[in-house]
């Protein structure tokens, strides 16, 4: 008989046991829920790491109000499907109480503006661990995020003097006051997400499968048409078939022109893509450590 | 740190099937500051087409942008703003691709003295460490310590690669005598699988590619040896380890009477009807399922991550070990463990540490510290010994309550703990059980 596992299950196997040294470790933790497939594999594995149990965490969607409505749909019914406890922050509330201000101009964006409400979040329910979708292989700065990394009682991140994480022992410890960020899927890679969501069969929300939808060329990323983003004059919106490889705040995400329809075909074009998948998404252009300085300040 | 760039338009159409006999492989990169580890790297992500065309993009505008005549490879592997600055590596950093064989990890660990702690860090889930040699140099003293490292800790499978060949001309006789030395030196590592390739990273030389260069070389290339080197015995299948992680208890009325152990099997194989001994209590009992997400598994093996119901209803809590009869893991409270030390403050002597081993929390006070090893050496230093950053050194100590454990090169995982400062919660020290 040969014990081998293949490297979904290897990696299924270490998200698990991340998950549960969370509800095992701290008090009060929380799944940041965005609606992207990332926080959908994270939420689908502490399902199976507690069952016939329920999910032990809340989920908590940071919404910036200006959202795919097929976002909101899909998180409502995994909400219900699951029989999860779901938190939404708002930062529409955030801005009309002063805490931030709304960006203005045509790139204005709620991502930045996300950060304090998340805080703020974090601080009204006291989680003291936060858990999030975010993956190693994404983004420089994530390449040298710990699975337990440790915030300071001003929710940053200081990547410079990181705890030592050593074969598969995890170190909660903190202050009052401070919290950890804790990331069990940071060993997956996209093409890992989407052939383990194949292999399960888990329902994704469609706009992640080819649609027609009317879009606009702005510096090379496709936006979406949409009453939250103003159109400069020269931009025009014309009606394409595309996907979305990856799900946030619409005025932020952007479309590929594509024709897969089913998870199999995503597979194969994910395999065969020459661009990453936040080569899509107009925060990260914002300068060449935008992520890492998002970070810093408490970002997911 | 410039790379030829291959020709990468031809795209294979990916076997939507295949993935799911893919194998994971974990592996260290360990070389001093200028052999060329973040080109190797570079090229194998390159080769294996797992660099994007808008990361390419990003790099060659910054390295434009600093000045530099050429696109600088190290970009890929150096993610933080003060590492692009300084040009070093400061932390350990994960770096992913695939082939249709295998995913790799890669612990991308800066060769600097200083940083000693981040190889450990690296090394501690490794299948396997590349070490690079510069050609030019031979085995120089960071060589050793990075083998030193790499067989304490226990990495089943070493690569030696001597990079850089095409500035010795691809010389036989270069090679061979760094070969015969490194032997020589080998004979004290733990590490007793080492494989040995001459390469050239920067022109792809017996990387993915096979040298035209050296001819004279019969071995084969280093992503051959990766995508098939034997990892499956690895895992120790023998000796059953199931720490308990955490009791499930749904309190539904479906699941009234359900409860379930959840964790992940460390060790050994788990089957339905399997007698098993709980520690610390030494109750037995039988093993009534194995399952997953409410799938009942017919057995389940190392490493996998499962809940496990028992026959009879016994107190068993996070911390606690099933095992099986007749083959129990050693128990008591003093301890011997070499020490690789990670904080600024030194390790004190007969000072209280908080100590985590498997699933199990307890406090430990440090007894005697037996040796500093000189980690270029071997040499052991024993008088006025002071263990500070990135030293590694032989201690004892007593825990508030016994262990279950196993010696290291037994079983990494009951066999390593780490000590947590009790002021400010920070990990300050790697430990290795010896027998």
């Amino acid at each position: 008989m040969s014990y081998t596992l293949n490297h979904l299950k290897t990696l299924e196997a270490e998200s698990i046991f991340i998950l549960r040294e969370v509800a095992a470790q701290f008090q009060n933790p929380a799944i940041l829920f965005s609606g992207g497939k990332d926080s959908i594999l994270v939420t689908y594995l502490a399902k199976k790491a507690f069952y016939p149990a329920a999910i032990p965490f809340p989920l908590v969607h940071i919404d910036t109000g200006h959202n795919f409505p097929e976002t909101l749909e899909y998180r409502d019914s995994l909400v219900q499907k699951l029989n999860a406890k779901l938190i939404v922050g708002s930062v529409q509330e955030s801005i009309d109480n002063n805490r931030v201000a709304e960006e203005k101009g045509y790139s204005a964006s709620r991502i930045r503006l996300q950060t304090t409400t998340l805080l703020d979040t974090i601080e009204k329910y006291k989680f003291d661990a936060c858990i999030g979708g975010a993956r190693r292989d994404e983004e420089k700065a994530r390449a040298k995020e710990r699975f337990f990394s440790h915030r300071d009682e001003f929710g940053q991140w200081d990547p410079k003097n990181q705890r030592p994480e050593l074969w598969n022992l995890f170190n909660g410890k903190m202050q009052v006051g401070e919290n950890f960020r804790v990331f069990p899927i940071s060993n997956w890679t996209e093409l890992d997400v989407w052939q383990y969501l194949a292999m399960e069969g888990i329902e994704m929300p469609s706009l992640y499968f080819s649609h027609k939808r009317k879009v606009f060329d702005r510096d090379g990323t496709l936006l979406a048409e949409s009453p939250y983003i103003p159109m400069k004059p020269n931009e025009k919106a014309e009606e394409l078939v595309v996907r979305f490889r990856t799900i946030g705040d619409i005025t932020s995400t952007g479309a590929t022109l594509s024709t897969a329809a089913t998870l199999n075909d995503i597979i194969q074009e994910v395999a065969s893509s020459r661009t990453t998948e936040r080569g899509g998404r107009a925060d990260d252009k914002r300068g060449e450590s935008s992520m890492e300085d998002r970070k810093k300040e408490g970002y997911f | 740190m410039e790379m030829q760039k291959t020709n990468t338009t031809s795209v294979e159409k990916f076997d939507s099937s295949s993935y799911m006999n893919m194998e994971l492989l974990r592996f260290t990169t360990a070389g001093s500051v200028d052999d060329g580890k973040s080109t190797l790297i570079g090229r194998l992500l390159y080769d294996s087409k797992s660099i994007f065309e808008d990361q390419y993009e990003n790099i060659r505008a910054t390295s434009e942008r600093r000045g530099e005549a050429t696109v600088n490879l190290a970009l890929f592997t150096d993610g933080l703003k003060a590492e692009r600055e300084q040009g070093i590596t400061i932390d350990v950093a994960y770096r992913y691709f695939s082939t249709p064989k295998r995913k790799f990890i890669i612990a991308d660990t800066p060769g600097h003295i200083q940083y000693t702690r981040n190889m450990v860090t690296g090394a501690s889930t490794a299948n396997l460490a590349i070490i690079l040699v510069d050609a030019r140099q031979g085995i120089v003293e960071q060589t050793k310590r990075h083998s030193i490292i790499a067989s304490l800790l226990g990495i089943p499978h070493i690569a030696l690669c001597v990079n850089k060949m095409d500035l010795v001309n691809y010389d036989e006789a270069v090679y061979n005598k760094i070969v015969s030395e490194y032997r020589e030196f080998a004979t004290r590592l733990k590490t007793k699988d080492i494989h040995f390739i001459p390469i050239s990273a920067l022109n792809g030389d017996n990387v993915v590619n096979r040298s035209k260069n050296m001819n004279w070389y019969e071995g084969v290339t280093l992503m051959y040896l990766l995508e098939n080197i034997h990892i499956a015995s690895d895992i120790n299948h023998i000796d059953l380890r199931f720490p308990i992680q955490f009791v499930i208890r749904p309190y539904s009325d479906e699941f009234h009477d359900y409860r379930g152990y959840a964790g992940r099997i460390v060790s050994g194989v788990i089957r339905k009807g399997d007698k098993v001994t709980v520690l610390p209590s030494g109750f037995s009992s039988k093993i009534k399922s194995v399952e997953l997400d409410g799938k009942e598994l017919d057995e389940a093996f190392a490493p996998l991550s499962v809940t496990i119901q028992l026959e009879d209803d016994i107190d068993i809590s996070r911390g606690d070990m099933l095992v099986r009869e007749g083959n129990v893991p050693k128990q008591s409270q003093d301890i011997e463990a070499m020490i690789c030390w990670m904080s600024d403050k030194p390790l004190q002597l007969n000072g209280k540490y908080f100590l985590k081993h498997t699933t199990k929390d307890v406090r430990a006070i440090v007894k005697e510290v037996k040796y500093k090893l000189d980690i270029n050496t071997l040499h052991r230093i024993t008088e006025n010994v002071s263990i500070g950053m990135n030293d590694v050194g032989r201690i004892t100590i007593r825990t508030t309550a016994p262990l279950y454990f196993d010696a290291y090169t037994k079983n990494r995982d009951t066999g390593s703990f780490i000590l947590i400062d009790e002021g400010t919660n920070v990990t300050v020290g790697a430990c290795m059980i010896i027998d």
